[in-house]
């Protein structure tokens, strides 16, 4: 796998989401994603930047455009030093939420992106990856 | 603080969403609207959609809200103008829209909102009303 591009953003305030979702929608036009996977990776995004806003305060964000086996994607992490997820398998079902929202934030952010992967430990913090392929799978 | 604004037109309320919506600004619209309703007795509301990019979890929510909202106070809600790949998106996300009604552009919209709030027949009832009287004279 090779790293084509990379940048950080940090997230602080609500504020901050319309750039980087802007920011997204650059890299994905970059290489030449079509509008519906670009809905999708954007969607994905937004879902997971309001989790780190809401459990973490905020967090950062690594941008990337990569390229494996001739697949050229966009993948974005993004690290809080929040209070972790307890039980993760409980964190990804539809309709389980701790906060009063819907509940489909984590699990349907999986279901829109090609590659999702998510670590975290109690007390220091959530790492979530997602990968977008440039032509969705 | 930015606001998204509302228009009154007749007996409805017509707002155009034509800038990216953050969390705080799709609270402020669902605040502002329903107390516009409650204020004008408007007896529809109808959200043109058709400039968004992105519709996550939460702003499905908030359409979903005003929807039961405005029921709640006698007004029919319907948005129109969905993009096709925000449409798609919002379905894999796990998000259906439930009661809310949806049309393919404002011109419908407006359309299924004579339709659902009965205005027309009130009117021409009211009309009929007069001219049986003036015949019975």
């Amino acid at each position: 796998m090779i790293t084509m591009t990379k940048d950080t953003m940090q997230i602080v305030r609500e504020q901050d989401v319309v750039p980087f979702r802007n920011r997204v929608r650059e890299l994905s036009t970059k290489i030449g994603m079509s509008l519906v996977n670009q809905t999708k990776l954007i969607t994905a995004a937004s879902e997971l930047v309001r989790n780190m806003l809401k459990y973490a305060n905020g967090g950062k964000i690594i941008l990337e455009i990569i390229s494996k086996n001739g697949q050229t994607g966009v993948r974005l992490t993004f690290v809080d030093e929040g209070p972790g997820i307890e039980n993760i398998p409980q964190a990804m079902q539809d309709g389980f939420s701790t906060g009063r929202s819907l509940g489909l934030g984590l699990p349907g952010a999986k279901r829109l992106v090609n590659e999702f992967d998510i670590k975290s430990k109690v007390g220091s913090g959530t790492t979530v990856t997602v990968t977008h392929w440039k032509n969705g799978r | 603080m930015e606001r998204i604004p509302i228009l009154k037109m007749g007996p409805f309320l017509l707002v155009t969403i034509q800038v990216d919506l953050y969390d705080r600004l799709a609270l402020n619209l669902e605040n502002d609207l329903i107390n516009m309703v409650s204020k004008t007795g408007a007896r529809g509301v109808l959200i043109d959609i058709s400039a968004v990019n992105i519709v996550d979890s939460f702003m499905g929510r908030i359409l979903g809200n005003i929807a039961s909202m405005s029921r709640i106070m006698d007004a029919e809600t319907v948005v129109v103008g969905m993009q096709p790949a925000v449409a798609i998106t919002l379905v894999e996300l796990g998000l259906t829209l439930q009661g809310v009604h949806t049309a393919l552009n404002v011109e419908k919209g407006m359309e299924l909102l004579y339709d659902k709030t009965d205005i027309l027949t009130e009117q021409a009832e009211e009309d009929n009303d007069g001219e049986t009287d003036d015949h019975d004279d």
